[in-house]
């Protein structure tokens, strides 16, 4: 699973450009795209693959399985959506304090529940999913229960208010990228790689001087921390949130972003995103089919690209062009 | 409060615990022969109610018939699940694993919407319903169904786990597998077997609750996921302690329903199964299992 | 060829290419509703009937010489979805007028873009905050909670039944009628003793009975869609509850009746007039509208029409009639519905007002009651 540690400046200097190629894509879009619908599907392939990255920095990094990261998600829009109505805070002074705030709750959760290994590990995350899930539910005084909170406002910059869907695509794109480059960066790092060492065997990375126990927290909070940015610039793009969003199907569905992607690829959990995202606009027109399809499509991808589309789509076209030597993009 | 109060809540509670309690062990025996976690156990239960209701209305069996039919038909679907999709994964990392078998869960889902429509359907209970006086409280005669056929099942299975030679194979699978290919055992067919005997158990529980609960396509996800709480309370033993478990999730949701808040028994049961989990994660009853590097 | 000719092959060209780019161009409407997922008992009757409409008004020439066309998405219940979707009609599709979504969540999550995007949209869900207070391009069709609620506490004012329990499903119906329930009952001098939940996959509710059972309760309230009220009249059953039972517009449709058998016998429950449709006095203005789509739904899809597929009804006809009066465009269909008086559909008597979107009256809903496995109007 982990990949062969680069060293060498060629290296640093592809993965820059790889980025910044990346970066300059994703700024061009909206001229291809013109402003229509697509715009739109992509502000959410946006948030999408934010929450996929935090929830890989975890599953693909750290190798600890969470089945509750809707709730983190659900939590930083609720709590951004609450301060900004209720209180009437600034946005962009919410989106940090909802942060801090379920980083804090994450690091406190994280002791206990990041002791437990595997498949308990992955019940008692979703167990806390649920628990969010019915937090958001009954707590109906602050978050207007079942039937959600409207009325959250868009965030404003400079005079400008980020209330279309191309601008807001490029705020949250901005937020995305922003993202994409701190892990990129913290994977290649020493951090990164204590954390593969967990993954591969905590033991052996407790030999070697790695606080396991404390950088698999330390890690857990962060993830919740930037699921919880998306969270507050989800609800600030939407305006309105509703405790559906934040249920188990979408624990679910962001685990499958990762997994689709590649486990422990930054541009996996793009693609990941991305497919998961687009899939019901492909699938639009097999009306009740489709959750047939998708649940099918699932189950293939992993029987024959088990290690993700990052690393199944090269294999695919080296296979295709019949002979060795494809570029080895990831 | 009053003592008949109490008195309902607990045979409520019981009734539904036992329903768990199957599913529960399905889980476990799959869990135990192969490491497994299997999502889609919940579909079994699913599975299991539409087709004895499409038994009794579409071929106009007798009830004694379309429940053999119905389970009959559900262990087919199990194994085809085994042999379609576990046993072809090259890379069966636990990850892989609970994706496989999410997607094998939102695929049978799918595949019983487009059978049986969105609507839910009625099961008729097996023998009437007239309540049952018991104290200052009341049950049908469907629950002493469940009771009952909960019982037999754990009785069936504690013969076949530990008095026939398959049963044996399995548990020493579960112990160690490959030690257990080692001495000449077929993995592969006590994974086969372990698919079979739980799709089979998933499926009564789909039988003999739909009476009560009524069917439909998606009822599988909810008692899917509390059936993994039992198995976990009980620390995925397949006997017992499960259903235990089992019973102590029911009863205590039913208390927490009527006690403290009807809105947040759920959350209950998830509170005390963290518990469980941070405190005991052998399970309540297991013995603490050092972790081999 | 003779020069002669050549015009009259050129007006014929003319008027052929003239009459493709008419047939071509159908006057968009479009739809969103949670045809899959948890709300699919509203999303699918609603689709179908929507579809049903759309095609017998092509069928009898369109609508001033213009075809219909139906763009339907589902939502699958999901909020995110619906504002994509709304997003793409608005900005690809380029319909005039948008009908759904079909649950109050997803209203609330595509008002903002509809209100942005100038386009009219008729909303099939109940609650009360939609047009409460009145948005410029958001209308509904599904009769109020308030007013259910509302014929339920008359009548228990009328009959002294003062002590309630209320039992209400924990998502957005449920909360929305627990609200209405509890703000509404000093009004009527009616006392809540107990106030209880559960969740829409519950497979058993003998505790929260129980409960009240235990406390001086005169009536209970269940609020709810299929299968949860039917779980829970066959619970009370069982427990021997003899306080009258009394559900909401979510389970007025023969499958509920179904789904309970006998321990639906003498529920009541307020409901739109589509399932006693042909007790009504031939008086009744709805009738005759209420009897076509009974008729036409059963024609369509051999299944019984319920007031689900009803609020469809009412919204595609509405559009209809705005388009039938000359308005082609989002913003004078918008004025044309805000003008609708008097429009007798399945859901009652609308009359829209700048001030009023909601646009019903308590005479939307009577009060029924299963007798032998039938549906009675209670007097």
């Amino acid at each position: 699973m982990a990949k062969p540690i680069r060293s060498g400046s060629d290296a640093m200097k592809r993965d820059f450009l790889l980025f910044i190629g990346f970066s300059v894509l994703v700024m061009l879009a909206p001229q291809y795209f013109r402003g229509g619908y697509m715009m739109n599907v992509l502000v959410f392939v946006g948030i999408n693959t934010m929450l996929a990255i935090a929830l890989n920095l975890l599953l693909g990094y750290a190798g600890q399985i969470s089945l509750g990261h809707a709730g983190f998600f659900g939590l930083g829009a609720y709590l951004s959506g609450i301060m900004t109505t209720t209180f009437s805070l600034n946005p962009w002074l919410a989106m940090p304090l909802a942060a801090v705030a379920v980083g804090s709750l994450a690091f406190l959760i994280g002791f206990p529940v990041l002791k437990l290994k595997g498949h308990y590990l992955a019940m008692a995350t979703l167990g806390l999913g649920i628990i969010f899930f019915i937090i958001f539910n009954e707590t109906y005084e602050w978050t207007g229960g079942p039937s959600g909170l409207s009325g959250i406002p868009y965030l404003e910059l400079g005079g400008i208010s980020f209330n279309s869907d191309v601008k807001s695509y490029y705020l949250i794109w901005g937020f995305t990228l922003a993202v994409m480059l701190f892990a990129l960066n913290l994977a290649s790092s020493r951090v990164g790689r204590a954390l593969r060492a967990v993954h591969d065997s905590e033991v052996a990375a407790q030999v070697l001087g790695v606080n396991a126990r404390l950088l698999k927290v330390q890690i857990f909070a962060l993830s919740a921390l930037l699921s919880s940015i998306a969270g507050s610039l989800y609800a600030h793009t939407m305006t309105f949130i509703s405790p559906t969003s934040f249920g188990f199907n979408f624990s679910i569905e962001l685990l499958t972003m990762v997994v689709i992607g590649g486990l422990g690829s930054i541009y996996g959990s793009f693609l990941g995103a991305a497919l998961l995202t687009l899939l019901p606009e492909i699938l639009r027109g097999a009306n009740d089919y489709d959750i047939i399809i998708y649940g099918g499509l699932l189950m293939v991808m992993v029987m024959y690209m088990p290690g993700g589309l990052v690393r199944g789509i090269p294999a695919l076209f080296r296979k295709l062009a019949g002979r060795k030597g494809g570029v080895d993009h990831a | 409060m009053q003592f008949d109060q109490i008195l309902q809540y607990t045979l409520s509670g019981l009734s539904t615990g036992a329903i768990y309690a199957l599913i529960g062990i399905g889980f476990s025996i799959i869990y135990n022969a192969t490491g497994i976690i299997n999502f889609a156990q919940g579909e079994f239960v699913m599975l299991g109610g539409l087709l004895t209701m499409s038994c009794l209305t579409v071929l106009k069996l007798p009830l004694w018939a379309a429940i053999p039919c119905a389970i009959a038909v559900s262990t087919l679907v199990g194994i085809l699940f085994e042999r379609l999709a576990i046993r072809p994964l090259r890379q069966p990392t636990p990850i892989n694993l609970v994706i496989i078998t999410i997607g094998g869960s939102i695929l049978l889902r799918g595949l019983a919407m487009l059978v049986w429509g969105k609507d839910t359907h009625s099961v008729p209970p097996f023998s009437g319903d007239a309540p049952i006086a018991i104290g200052g409280a009341t049950i049908l005669p469907q629950h002493l169904w469940i009771l009952a056929i909960t019982l037999i099942i754990i009785f069936i299975n504690k013969i076949y786990f530990y008095h026939t030679i398959s049963g044996k194979a399995m548990r020493a699978c579960s112990y160690n597998r490959r030690a257990a290919g080692l001495v000449g055992i077929d993995v592969k067919r006590m994974v086969l077997f372990s698919f079979i005997i739980s799709s089979a158990m998933g499926a009564v529980a789909g039988i003999i609750v739909a009476p009560l609960t009524m069917t439909a396509y998606d009822v599988g996800v909810m008692l899917g996921l509390k059936g993994f709480c039992a198995a976990i309370i009980g620390g995925m033993s397949s006997g017992l302690s499960t259903v235990i478990g089992g019973l102590i999730l029911g009863v205590l949701e039913s208390l927490g329903a009527g006690l403290i808040s009807s809105g947040y028994k759920d959350a209950i049961a998830f509170i005390i199964l963290l518990l469980i989990l941070f405190f005991r994660p052998q399970g309540l009853f297991g013995k603490a299992d050092s972790e081999r590097v | 060829m003779n020069f002669k000719v050549m015009p009259f092959v050129m007006a014929a060209v003319t008027l052929l290419f003239s009459a493709n780019v008419f047939a071509a161009a159908p006057i968009r409407i479009g739809a969103l509703f949670a045809v899959t997922g948890p709300a699919a008992f509203l999303g699918e009757p609603e689709r179908n009937t929507a579809k049903m409409v759309v095609d017998e008004i092509n069928r009898a020439g369109g609508v001033r010489g213009q075809k219909l066309e139906l763009i339907v998405y589902d939502t699958s219940g999901d909020a995110t979805k619906a504002v994509q979707l709304a997003t793409k009609l608005i900005k690809d599709d380029k319909v005039v007028a948008i009908i759904g979504p079909s649950t109050t969540g997803e209203t609330m999550a595509v008002i903002p873009v509809v209100e942005r995007g100038h386009v009219p949209l008729i909303s099939c869900s109940a609650g009360s905050k939609i047009t409460d207070p009145v948005k410029r391009w958001v209308f509904k069709t599904a009769q109020n909670d308030s007013l259910a609620v509302g014929r339920i506490y008359e009548y228990l004012q009328k009959t002294k039944q003062t002590n309630v329990s209320i039992l209400t499903v924990s998502d957005g119906f449920g909360a929305s009628g627990r609200e209405q329930l509890k703000s509404q009952a000093a009004r009527y001098g009616i006392t809540i003793v107990s106030d209880d939940t559960y969740g829409p996959k519950d497979t058993d509710m003998t505790a929260q009975l129980t409960k009240m059972r235990g406390s001086r309760t005169q009536a209970i309230i269940c609020w709810g869609t299929n299968p949860g009220p039917a779980v829970i009249a066959k619970n009370a059953q069982q427990l021997g509850i003899k306080t009258p039972l009394f559900m909401s517009h979510g389970v007025s449709s023969k499958k509920f009746i179904e789904l309970a058998g006998d321990a639906a016998e003498g529920i009541r429950l307020p409901s739109g007039k589509v399932v006693v449709a042909d007790m009504l006095p031939a008086s009744d203005k709805q009738k005759k509208s209420l009897m076509a789509f009974v008729r036409d739904y059963k024609k369509h899809y051999n299944a019984e029409g319920d007031h689900f597929g009803g609020h469809a009804w009412d919204a595609v006809m509405l559009v209809r009639n705005a388009i039938n009066n000359g308005a082609f465009t989002a913003a004078a269909i918008r004025d044309q519905l805000e003008s609708t008086r008097g429009f007798a559909g399945i859901g009652g008597n609308f009359n829209y007002s700048p001030q009023d979107h909601a646009g019903l009256g308590k005479d939307a809903f009577v009060l029924v009651e299963v007798k032998n496995k039938d549906w009675m109007i209670v007097k």
